[in-house]
């Protein structure tokens, strides 16, 4: 709408103003499953560190393994990255799903969207805020939980180089810690793939956890797809097919292929995704 | 959903089309025939060839491809190959060589005399068959391919016939002499050390026995083995030439020079110089048989001769490693297909080496990455390094009757234990070695070639030794052997000198040494492999110079692998479509309304003359174009038989504003502050055009009277399955109003508020607020306060939070919002601080209520308000309503209560089955009534007459 349209409005009212960022967000944030989904993300790592400490302690003459679970106890970066390799699968995905898909339709459940929309709210800008508060809510979930793992790992287990996976091989812990950042910057593209697919879902739908579990669901869907050897290279085009990638990061000659090829895949779903999620909702019947 | 569904099942439907459409590969037939022979020296030998011929596909004349076995194999154990090679479209023609399978004669290695003959007459058979596409006459395009034993043929065959136009030899040998006999100091297979367990291999198992060096894998142990007769058991299908010289050699485990003669004889390096052919070698990596020098003397042969050589080492060989059998499938079919069917295919590279390219990010398989270089170095590379060795003169032991050895490869085992890491099983027997080791490397290190290193020895007599390269990671891991190759080399300690000096070139491989990783440069006394001395000796072994000459091939560094082309173009693309998807989705409602308004210029308007309520209701593009409104009243498909109906709504509405319209104060404004579609119709083409104009551009919001709180034409909405829920209906309200919006349940009242909201979009027909028409996010739904079907609070957050949130998102300064007195109205007093999911349906509706009246719109839109709410409060709620209008703005109740509304409202507008049925103030509709029972008229019985239900 243009300015001169908006004569015919109540005083005060201009479209670009309405529902503001902040105001969303307090609406979000009060709402029990987003306190409980980050108690859980915090409190996650803590668990382990407990699970580690106590654990049966292998056997020192033991021939040291070199899997990223024998490894977590090495040093609070090896924990932070078995955390993340242990979450990125599916705690991740279910948390990125909730705040997601639970955005549009948990207020279509409530009543509260047609209100909104004839506030009105106009509906490509309802979808933009919600999207990007949404969005940010993932974020502070994915770069909450290694952060919280890096800190109970390092109190845990001290701060040591990190022992490379696989090959065993030690990176000083400085070095590495660019390299974290390109793990958590990795593991936020990857998983743009899903929050637009249940952002796209909840849009649809009036029941939250249709939207969380649909978006859960067809998740796991690719996963069992990608298991399918005899779909060849097709599988490269899944969208969790280049979910480990980041292990990449942690690699002593770092390698960008994998983790490009896997932002390249989740940006195209989550463009076209989102893009499908804003048409439908713009000329949707909003009935509920 | 049922779309969606339909989308899914479409998609399935397509997808299993498309496996059946598919093409799927040729069907290829073999035909076995059994070729005669005739060959030996003196060509008086004849021999029975036991073949399969397997006719191109096409029908039409292709290329030959004559598709050699291993040896110990047979035709049988190529079919998967040349089926494959027969799908690409040549005649592919297997045969069991001479000596194996049900083919008679004797194995004579490859001999010109023999297995050569053998096969130019199988040429020959080929220039016959009118399938095969000739040169000339008698003359066929042939390419000849063949790994190891059919390597070998392939090569020999090519030398000696020079009617073979490509030939794609793998794993296989140039010298035999030398490959059996090697010695790494360069005095030929005459000083070399015996390769005696491969030796047993190739020799022991060229009898009956069915284990072949190319069967691979634990299947070939699976097999029982035949019982032999006492002849076979000696000699097999040997030549009893080749038999008795081989039992010779292999008891002193020294070439002789007989033994060198017949071995060279057998060996394409002496007559390479002939080969015209076009050569592709493809050669293992991962091969203590044949080396990478065997090929590497190939290809400089051939290349002397003038005749293009590629070059490619892959992963595997006679030692295991993947096989790459995808790769080398198509490196042979680009080769003959570039140099037989002549179809442009590229062709190979003159050197390609397969290296690990790490694991796959997605599949965490290891992957491999085949650089290329322009031109062939040789085993010396493009440049050299030296590599700095420390380490002292050491003490080495030969210990009594050479064992134990060291091990570095297990013929025939590794292979069998699928050694498909770099890393292969090594082990050095103490005392019996001397290491010298370089310092951790401080670049990585790339080694293509043979590096060479110059060792002196000191002892005495004849002294046989094992000079390895291993990569020293660290103290965890264990050195690794690359390729589990050694070198082995005998050098002869002059009497009384007491040492001998020799440059030893180490074995052939491509090998990354990473940065912190050393080089250990090892010389053993003893190897498994090999033939070593029995008696008990000591030497001693140091460096001349303590350093490596480490080749390297920089051209071949660079991957060829890049960034593929759709990790960029795939996310470009999606946003492209992104954005398509997002602009034509952009206003549908612009264009509808455009409709509309096009419409417009022949619409009436609600309140008028008879005339434009005749034209009424409904217009079609059609009519627009120029046409006077009454024309307009062709409908589009669909909505024919609604018209009839629907045009006498206005009129009814017409009729009865005139009368009521001081009580609305309203009268005035129907008359004259609607002059626009006045003039439409009385215009009649003009108007219409500028209609059009209006609703072509839309700016101007088309005609519409800002000062009118509400007014619908021609509204229809459908449900999914057609049923009409509104159906054509027209009324107005006016400021001041109350007005009630009456009818029984499913009437269309809630969809028609719904649409007032913007939130469901018409099928057809117009809402206007305030003279702007309603889309969705119309700024002009500012104005408009609502509560319908229900309050939508979140209800984790408190009611003042609710309230104060919802203001907060409209976006609107905070004093206009008169919080304070909504929520006066809605009472709830402290209740007001608890989450809404505590609240009490009355309490949410009171809440939900005082949440519409927040900034007090002009228009307040509220459906069944007193639903919920005690009686005390239902009249309290009626006082709050009333008193609202008489501020000059606007509420629409909707009811289906006539009480209700009749104590409410000042007008009414009552629907039925979505059409309107009448329209007007209550009081005039309660006068027109008849009185039937004494009592004074009520609206219940106006209303039950009106819907015609009237009992």
């Amino acid at each position: 709408m243009t300015p001169a349209t908006t004569g015919t409005a109540a005083p005060g009212y201009a479209p670009h103003r309405t529902l503001p960022l902040k105001v969303e967000i307090v609406r979000q944030f009060k709402r029990r499953r987003t306190l409980v989904m980050f108690g859980l993300l915090m409190a996650l790592p803590w668990i382990l560190v407990v699970a580690f400490q106590f654990g049966p302690q292998a056997s020192g003459d033991r021939q040291p393994s070199l899997r990223i679970s024998d490894l977590a106890s090495a040093s609070g970066l090896n924990f932070a990255a078995f955390v993340l390799s242990v979450s990125v699968s599916f705690l991740l995905v279910v948390a990125v799903a909730l705040f997601c898909g639970d955005t549009v339709a948990s207020e279509a459940n409530w009543s509260s969207l047609r209100y909104l929309l004839a506030a009105p709210v106009p509906r490509d800008r309802l979808l933009r805020q919600k999207l990007i508060v949404a969005l940010g809510y993932s974020a502070t979930a994915i770069i909450c939980l290694p952060l919280m793992a890096l800190l109970a790992g390092t109190l845990a287990f001290g701060w040591h180089d990190i022992q490379v996976p696989g090959t065993g091989e030690t990176i000083a812990a400085l070095d590495v810690l660019p390299r974290f950042g390109i793990v958590i910057g990795y593991a936020l593209v990857s998983q743009l793939v899903v929050a637009a697919l249940a952002f796209l879902i909840s849009t649809v739908t009036d029941s939250p956890l249709g939207a969380v579990g649909g978006a859960v669901g067809l998740w796991i869907v690719s996963t069992i797809l990608q298991a399918v050897e005899a779909l060849g290279s097709l599988r490269e085009f899944l969208p969790t097919f280049w979910n480990t990638a980041w292990l990449d990061a942690l690699a002593p000659e770092l390698d960008w292929s994998g983790m490009l090829k896997g932002a390249s895949v989740s940006v195209t779903y989550a463009a076209i995704l989102i893009a499908v999620a804003f048409r439908r909702f713009r000329t949707k019947d909003v009935v509920s | 959903m049922k779309r969606v569904a339909a989308i899914v099942a479409v998609l399935a439907l397509v997808a299993v089309a498309g496996w059946f459409v598919w093409p799927s590969a040729p069907e290829v037939r073999g035909q076995e025939q059994t070729i005669a022979v005739v060959d030996g020296p003196s060509g008086d030998q004849r021999v029975e060839i036991d073949t399969t011929f397997f006719p191109p596909p096409g029908g039409e004349k292709a290329p030959a491809v004559l598709l050699a076995h291993g040896f110990g194999g047979s035709k049988q154990s190529v079919r998967g190959q040349a089926t494959r090679l027969a799908q690409d479209g040549y005649a592919v023609l297997t045969w069991s060589a001479r000596g194996f399978g049900r083919s008679t004669g004797q194995i004579a290695l490859n001999s010109p005399d023999y297995e050569v003959k053998d096969v130019k007459q199988l040429i020959d058979w080929l220039a016959r068959r009118p399938e095969v596409l000739l040169d000339a006459s008698g003359d066929p395009r042939v390419g000849i391919a063949g790994g190891s034993y059919g390597g070998s043929i392939a090569l020999m065959t090519a030398a000696h016939d020079q009617r073979v136009d490509a030939i794609v030899p793998s794993i296989t040998w140039a010298d035999l002499a030398d490959a059996l006999f090697p010695d790494a100091t360069g005095s030929g297979p005459a000083n070399g050390v015996f390769k005696r367990m491969w030796a047993g291999f190739f020799f022991g198992r060229g009898g009956g026995a069915v284990q072949g060096l190319e069967t691979q894998g634990l299947g070939a142990l699976t097999q029982r083995p035949q019982p032999l007769s006492a002849d076979e058991a000696r000699c097999g299908r040997f030549l009893p030439e080749i038999c008795d010289i081989y039992q010779k050699v292999a008891e002193t485990g020294r070439a002789t020079p007989e033994a060198i003669t017949l071995l060279r004889r057998s060996s394409p390096v002496t007559v390479a110089g002939q080969i015209k052919a076009p050569t592709l070698l493809i050669q293992g990596r991962r091969d203590s048989l044949f080396t990478l020098g065997q090929a590497d003397a190939n290809a400089k042969a051939i290349a002397a001769g003038g005749t293009p050589v590629s070059m490619a080492w892959f992963d595997g060989g006679h030692d295991g490693g993947d096989g790459e059998a995808d790769w080398l499938h198509e490196q042979t079919t680009s080769w003959f297909g570039h140099h037989l069917k002549r179809d442009g295919s590229p062709v190979a590279a003159p050197f390609t080496v397969t290296r690990d390219g790490g694991r796959d990010p997605g599949t965490r398989q290891r992957i491999r990455l085949h650089p290329e270089a322009d031109a062939y170095p040789g085993l010396g590379g493009t440049a050299t390094t030296q590599v700095a060795l420390t380490g002292p003169e050491q003490h080495v032991v030969n210990p009594p009757g050479g064992s134990p050895a060291a091990i570095s490869t297990v013929p025939g085992v590794s292979g069998l234990l699928g050694g498909q890491g770099n890393t292969s099983f090594s082990l050095d027997m103490p005392g019996q070695s001397a290491s010298f080791e370089s310092r951790p490397l401080t670049a990585p290190l790339q080694l293509t070639g043979s590096p060479t290193v110059k060792v002196k020895v000191s002892g005495k007599g004849q002294v046989t030794l094992f000079a390895k390269l291993f990569d020293v990671s660290d103290s965890i891991q264990p050195p690794t052997l690359p390729a589990g190759l050694v070198a082995p080399f005998r050098v002869t300690i002059p009497e009384g000198a007491g040492s001998v000096e020799a440059t030893v070139t180490l074995p052939a491989v491509d090998h990354t040494f990473a940065v912190g990783h050393r080089l250990r440069l090892t010389v053993a006394t003893t190897d498994m492999g090999y033939a070593t001395p029995v008696e008990a000796a000591s030497y001693q072994v140091g460096l001349v110079t303590p350093a490596l000459a480490v080749p390297t091939v920089a051209a071949l560094a660079a991957p060829a692998a890049g960034v593929d082309w759709w990790v960029w173009a795939l996310p470009l693309a999606a946003v492209v479509l992104a954005g398509v998807l997002l602009a034509t989705g952009r206003n549908p409602a612009r264009r509808r309304s455009g409709l509309r308004l096009s419409l417009a210029g022949s619409r009436p308007a609600p309140v008028g003359t008879t005339a434009t309520a005749t034209e009424g209701t409904t217009a079609t593009v059609g009519a627009s174009a120029g046409a006077t409104a009454a024309e307009g009243t062709t409908t589009a498909a669909g909505a024919a038989d609604t018209k009839a109906t629907v045009g006498t709504a206005p009129t009814s509405l017409g009729a009865t504003p005139a009368p009521g319209g001081r009580d609305g104060g309203s009268g005035d404004h129907a008359a004259t502050a609607s002059p626009a579609p006045v003039a439409h119709g009385a215009n009649g083409a003009g108007g219409g055009a500028r209609a059009k104009v209006n609703g072509a551009s839309l700016t101007a919001g088309g005609p519409g009277d800002a000062d009118v709180p509400l007014e619908i034409s021609g509204l229809t909405k459908a449900y999914r399955n057609g049923e009409l829920a509104v159906d054509g209906l027209s009324f107005r309200v006016e400021r001041g109003q109350v007005l009630g919006l009456l009818g029984p349940n499913g009437a269309g009242k809630t969809t028609t508020m719904r649409m007032m909201m913007g939130l469901i979009r018409p099928d057809d027909g117009d809402i206007r607020i305030f003279g702007e028409p309603v889309v969705p996010g119309a700024p002009v739904l500012s104005r408009l306060g609502s509560f319908v079907e229900g309050a939508g609070f979140l209800p984790h957050l408190s009611g003042r939070e609710n309230i104060e949130l919802y203001w907060a998102a409209t976006g609107r300064p905070v004093a206009d919002a008169h919080v304070d007195e909504a929520l006066e109205i809605a009472g709830l007093g402290k209740a007001l601080e608890r989450a809404v999911r505590t609240y009490s349906q009355g309490m949410r509706q009171r809440l939900a209520i005082a949440q519409a009246m927040l900034g007090l719109p002009d228009l307040l839109v509220l459906d069944e308000p007193t639903n919920g709410l005690d009686p005390p409060q239902i009249r309290e709620m009626r006082e709050v309503l009333k008193r609202y209008a008489r501020d000059g703005r606007t509420v629409i109740v909707s009811s289906h209560l006539l009480s209700e509304v009749e104590q409410t409202c000042s007008h009414v507008v009552v629907m039925h089955r979505g059409r309107l049925v009448t329209t007007g103030p209550v009081s005039v509709l309660l006068s027109g009534a008849v009185s039937t029972n004494g009592h004074g008229p009520r609206l219940e019985d106006v209303f039950l007459d009106l819907i015609g239900e009237k009992s």
